[in-house]
């Protein structure tokens, strides 16, 4: 392992963070604090804005209006912050070679490739397809792969956007499991879904959206008892939420 | 990886000029000549025995007179070898070429139709068949292109009594490019067209064109050489390039231009010590 | 080359006065193609991730510059290069050189420009993974031009074909000197001008199947390429 200097990007804290493109609010006033713990998961129907608070938490994209703090910060460099797109695109060459890009943007020294590969090949059950051309892997395996590169910088939150939405019970299992690995490893998960099933099975505590708002926050075993509002009962009863 | 590959792309593109910059090294100079002597094929048959006696490469850039004229007043070749005798003086007066030698001569054609269309074929009056040629509205092809051709054509209008400038019709095109082309149009529009013996000799694609008028003195084209002024221009390689002139009106040069025919027929006619040629 | 034969004929007996003519056009358009891509491909990788005020006008003008006429491309080298230009103490008018120098010109647009959209294509693909990894924008054109390699093969075709085709620029810097800067295209204009159309056209045959040859023996690259990398 590389010495790196212990920065910490948690609390990630967002305050009366709004975001807006064209006059489309996305984004209306989000208050959320994210803490060192097991899997956020962020809940609710498409549209809600998920995948905009992943990629603000993140820090790809900045807040129309508000603010977005990591440990404290606001600039805190995102070099151990990761996330895994809901379509992850696989570079155009082998999936060791894509690992090996992602340690080498990574600062890793390239004296640790080659071991460090083997381990995530190994971690995500690729071990044996590593020299196959990575777009040419299913999509549970490209998933997974996904998530492999995203490992790569030994991050300290990883944000995941619907990581099983188009896969098959199967793929979806065994990426589930990945998950619950990676945070068994004290590495803060922050994933989204609009599978209530999957939230159950992972969530730690739980984020419900809706039309760009936060409906409500709960640890996971209070928010599916007892659901406080009554879009959260809704939704956890399994009635649509338009 | 991606920045290595870029190294050896780099690398071969490198060696590639480098070696393309090779082929300079030689023994070389650059003559800018007619396209009358290039498409004839005189250069094909006189050079080879230059190199073979001296090891010097002529490269020769066939350009119409007034072009390589210019040529070799920029200082872009080492020899100057065309065919208007007055251009060829104030080139010198002006200080560009060292002194003009007079190597050979061919003799200007008109060419025109078998149909015989003005009904001048096989005159020997060209200025008498230009008024005809005018007067019947004949169409007429004109290089245009202020070549030492042009330029004799423009002097035989003249001779004729007639401006061109002024006084042509729909019958007259100029087309701005080499004898070839010239001929090529004139064969593809039965046109007459004043040409040089030594072009249309080697030229293929004659078509319904014969020869209409010959054996006029005033058809008479005679070449020069000159070696562009060392003074003008530092780098023209005044050894070689002498050499090439030295040649050309030696005896030995002289008999290599009277030796090359096509069908039995000479093309040019070595003159290197008639007097005021 | 010897007089009244066919270009089938010299090409069969391997008359080397062809073969010296064949190999110059091809060194000089394929290091056209290899300069011009050193330049047009990173500039064109960079417009396509650059953005600046003025970005819409540079690529209209980038567009436009792929039709240069090769003739103004030629006569523009050839005052450079003259020795009475500005570059005249180069002393490469007339020479190979030159000519590589003018199809390069030519060309740059034609490869900066096609490859500015196949890059932008791919940025559009790429560019959430690529900043998610913290790749910065040099490191983000070097990948995109290395995972576009195969479909920018295609823009370096396009150069090539462009660079041996043309005539304009190559007669007037090369001066289509006889075993020095003659050229397939240029060979075809003076046998053209000497009434001899039977070998300009044979010799317009030659170019084209070479031009087939190299752009099949580049479809292959890029169908093998593609299966490899995915």
């Amino acid at each position: 392992m590389t010495m790196r200097p212990p920065l910490t990007n948690l609390p990630i804290l967002l305050e009366d963070v709004s975001f807006v493109v064209r006059d489309v609010t996305i984004l209306d006033r989000i208050d959320l604090m994210l803490t060192p713990g097991a899997p956020t998961v962020v809940i609710g129907p498409n549209g809600a804005g998920k995948t905009t608070l992943l990629r603000l938490a993140m820090g790809l994209i900045r807040p129309t209006s508000g603010r977005v703090t990591w440990g404290g910060r606001t600039d805190a460099p995102a070099d151990r912050r990761a996330i895994v797109f809901q379509r992850p695109v696989m570079l155009r060459r082998s999936a060791e070679a894509n690992l090996r890009y992602a340690l080498a943007a990574a600062d890793v020294p390239s004296t640790e490739h080659e071991s460090r590969v083997r381990e995530l090949l190994a971690l995500v059950g690729l071990a044996s397809l590593g020299g196959r051309p990575a777009r040419k892997l299913s999509g549970g395996e490209q998933q997974r792969l996904a998530l492999a590169r995203a490992l790569a910088k030994d991050p300290q939150v990883l944000f995941l956007d619907e990581p099983t939405a188009s896969l098959d019970p199967a793929a979806t299992q065994s990426v589930e499991d990945l998950i619950r690995d990676v945070a068994a490893r004290g590495i803060k998960v922050v994933m989204s879904t609009h599978d209530l099933g999957e939230a159950r099975r992972l969530a730690g505590d739980v984020v419900l959206m809706h039309r760009g708002r936060i409906v409500e926050t709960n640890n996971a075993t209070a928010f599916f008892s007892n659901p406080k509002t009554s879009e959260a009962s809704r939704f956890v009863t399994g009635q649509l939420l338009v | 990886m991606p920045t290595r590959r870029l190294f050896i792309v780099m690398a071969a593109a490198a060696s590639l000029l480098a070696s393309s910059a090779a082929f300079s090294q030689e023994k070389s100079i650059v003559v800018a000549s007619t396209t009358s002597t290039q498409d004839s094929g005189l250069f094909g048959h006189i050079l080879p025995l230059f190199k073979k006696k001296t090891g010097i490469d002529v490269r020769v850039v066939s350009q119409g007179t007034g072009q390589a004229l210019d040529t070799g007043r920029r200082g872009d070749a080492d020899v100057v070898f065309v065919h208007a005798k007055r251009q060829e003086e104030k080139f010198v007066a002006d200080g560009f070429g060292v002194r003009r030698y007079p190597v050979m001569y061919n003799d200007f054609i008109l060419i025109g139709p078998k149909s015989n269309s003005a009904g001048i074929n096989g005159t020997k009056d060209i200025v008498a068949a230009l008024k005809i040629v005018k007067s019947n509205g004949a169409p007429f092809i004109s290089r245009g292109d202020k070549s030492g051709t042009h330029a004799a054509e423009l002097r035989l209008w003249n001779a004729a009594g007639i401006d061109i400038t002024k006084d042509r019709g729909a019958w007259y095109k100029e087309i701005g490019q080499g004898m070839g082309a010239a001929l090529n149009t004139a064969s593809a529009s039965n046109a007459y067209v004043l040409a040089d013996r030594g072009t249309w000799l080697s030229f293929k694609n004659r078509g319904e064109l014969v020869i209409a008028v010959e054996g006029d003195n005033r058809l008479f084209n005679q070449y020069g050489v000159m070696l562009v002024n060392p003074e003008k221009h530092k780098h023209v390689k005044k050894e070689l390039g002498q050499a090439f002139v030295d040649w050309l009106i030696s005896a030995e040069g002289q008999k290599a231009i009277a030796d090359y025919k096509i069908d039995g027929q000479q093309l040019f006619f070595p003159n290197a010590n008639a007097p005021g040629a | 080359m010897p007089e009244n034969v066919s270009a089938l004929q010299l090409v069969l007996a391997g008359d080397p006065a062809l073969y010296a003519i064949v190999r110059l056009s091809l060194i000089v358009s394929l290091s056209a193609v290899l300069l011009a891509a050193l330049v047009g491909l990173p500039f064109g990788a960079w417009l396509a991730l650059s953005r600046f005020r003025g970005r819409e006008g540079a690529i209209v003008i980038l567009n436009a510059l792929m039709g240069l006429p090769p003739v103004v491309v030629g006569l523009l080298v050839f005052l450079l290069l003259s020795r009475s230009g500005p570059l005249g103490s180069w002393g490469i008018l007339f020479t190979p050189q030159a000519m590589i120098v003018a199809q390069t010109i030519l060309i740059a647009p034609i490869i900066a420009a096609l490859a500015r959209q196949t890059i932008e294509d791919l940025w559009l693909e790429y560019r959430d993974e690529l900043q998610a990894m913290n790749v910065g924008t040099l490191g983000s054109v070097v990948t995109l031009l290395w995972d576009g390699r195969f479909s920018l093969l295609t823009a370096l075709l396009a150069g090539f074909g462009r660079a041996a085709a043309e005539v304009g620029a190559v007669i007037i810097v090369g001066g289509n000197i006889d075993g020095f800067t003659r050229t397939m295209t240029t060979a075809i204009a003076l046998e053209t001008s000497k009434g001899d159309l039977p070998l300009a056209i044979g010799l317009g045959m030659i170019l084209i199947v070479i031009v087939v040859l190299v752009n099949a023996a580049a479809w292959g690259t890029r169908r093998f390429g593609e299966r490899m990398a995915g």
